[in-house]
């Protein structure tokens, strides 16, 4: 089956092509940039980057740019759905949806309007084990954005490893946040990812923080050997 | 031993990550269980489980609707089954009810009709269905959406069907199938 993947960039959407591509065929990515920070919908730090892991990857890209307003960017990937089915025959699209309900309903809707599949390998997953399975499938992968107390800036920009999910998972007893950040607390960029021909390189980035919100913003990166 | 049947179109598919597994964890925390898929069962898969789980497809998978005769077995065992989505779907088609187009994407309110063992008083489920059941004349129903029949259950078997997703905001009801 000819899969276009939902793709944001970070961990989760990364982790659904991975479990895709070992069981169909992904001929595209599919991405929207919003402009709301504050987007229900979609990741936002660093979505500049998605072209180097479309790069990467060796697949082509649909990204279209969404206002984020909260119907219209709906509209917006309805359209960039539409666009990758004309496009390179897609029967299904694959999001990386882990629990929200919100997200997936849309999705659901807008792909059965559309007369596709839909696939989201991740739903309802535990999410501690997803992050362990990032570990063993050798993704690199940095936080790139948080936005929820006690989170602060010296998260930005750390490598997910055993021990800082360990805190996440630490977090979750303590402040119920959601150790794969599904309700938007932290945002995560992959670096490197088993799909990857190249890994991404950052030249050069800065942390643009203010108490418990703040991002890590890849400013120049490339592709360098693995 | 509580046999979890995959019900989606192909064995080890992208749907069975999203529709069979979230069903194993919650089997996983009360009973041992083992999976297999539609096509693959066997008589000792049957004979030796105490329960059965039909897991629910994908929106567009409606693989089993379309093959009866791999389900013959549902009439036949004695042991309790939960329909799940597809699963309530296939069950209907077996037992002769009429499926029927009626499309719910969602978090849906549901209405309990009867007092019963699985649910209890109005709630609301995730749903994710194009088809449901009508002319049940072997079930009893259990709950309601504003559009369509959500659980039923034989008059004389313990064969329970619902169409909603228990697996993703109502797990205690695959508990109560599983201890009652």
């Amino acid at each position: 089956m000819r899969l276009g993947v939902l793709f944001s960039g970070g961990k989760d959407s990364t982790l659904a092509l991975q479990y895709a591509v070992e069981k169909e065929e992904v001929v595209c990515l599919i991405t929207i940039a919003s402009k709301n920070m504050e987007s229900f919908m979609y990741h936002t730090p660093n979505i500049d980057v998605t072209s180097l892991q479309a790069e990467a990857l060796g697949l082509p890209q649909i990204t279209k740019t969404t206002e984020g307003e909260k119907e219209k960017e709906l509209l917006d990937l309805k359209n960039a759905i539409s666009q990758a089915k004309k496009e390179y025959a897609i029967e299904g699209v694959v999001t990386g949806a882990i629990e929200s309900v919100y997200q997936a309903e849309r999705v659901q809707r807008i792909c059965y309007e559309l007369g596709l599949w839909c696939f989201n390998p991740l739903w309802k997953h535990d999410q501690k084990t997803l992050l362990e399975e990032l570990l063993k499938k050798q993704f690199k992968v940095i936080i790139s954005g948080i936005f929820a107390y006690p989170l602060d800036e010296k998260w930005l920009g750390k490598q997910i490893d055993a021990k800082l999910i360990d805190r996440l998972v630490g977090l979750q007893q303590k402040y119920g946040i959601s150790p794969s950040g599904e309700g938007g607390e932290i945002e995560t960029t992959v670096l490197d990812a088993p799909q990857f021909k190249r890994q991404i390189e950052i030249l050069e980035s800065k942390i643009e923080a203010r108490g418990n919100s703040g991002i890590f913003n890849i400013k120049r990166a490339r592709l360098v050997s693995k | 031993m509580i046999l979890i049947v995959d019900l989606n179109w192909k064995k080890d598919s992208l749907g069975s990550c999203e529709f069979l597994l979230p069903i194993a964890a919650v089997v996983e925390k009360l009973d041992n269980y083992i999976v297999k898929h539609y096509l693959d069962l066997t008589d000792k898969d049957l004979s030796g489980c105490v329960k059965i789980i039909l897991s629910g497809t994908a929106l567009k998978d409606i693989a089993t609707l379309s093959q009866p005769e791999k389900f013959r077995w549902l009439k036949e065992t004695q042991k309790p089954i939960l329909g799940i989505c597809a699963g309530m779907e296939t069950i209907g088609m077996v037992f002769g009810a009429h499926l029927v187009k009626c499309l719910e994407i969602g978090m849906t309110p549901i209405t309990t009709l009867k007092e019963n063992i699985l649910v209890s008083g109005d709630f609301k489920a995730y749903s994710l269905h194009s088809y449901c059941v009508e002319s049940l004349e072997d079930f009893e129903v259990w709950a309601q959406s504003a559009k369509c029949v959500q659980i039923i259950k034989h008059r004389t078997k313990p064969v329970f069907g619902v169409l909603f997703h228990p697996e993703v905001r109502n797990q205690e009801l695959i508990k109560r199938f599983i201890e009652c």
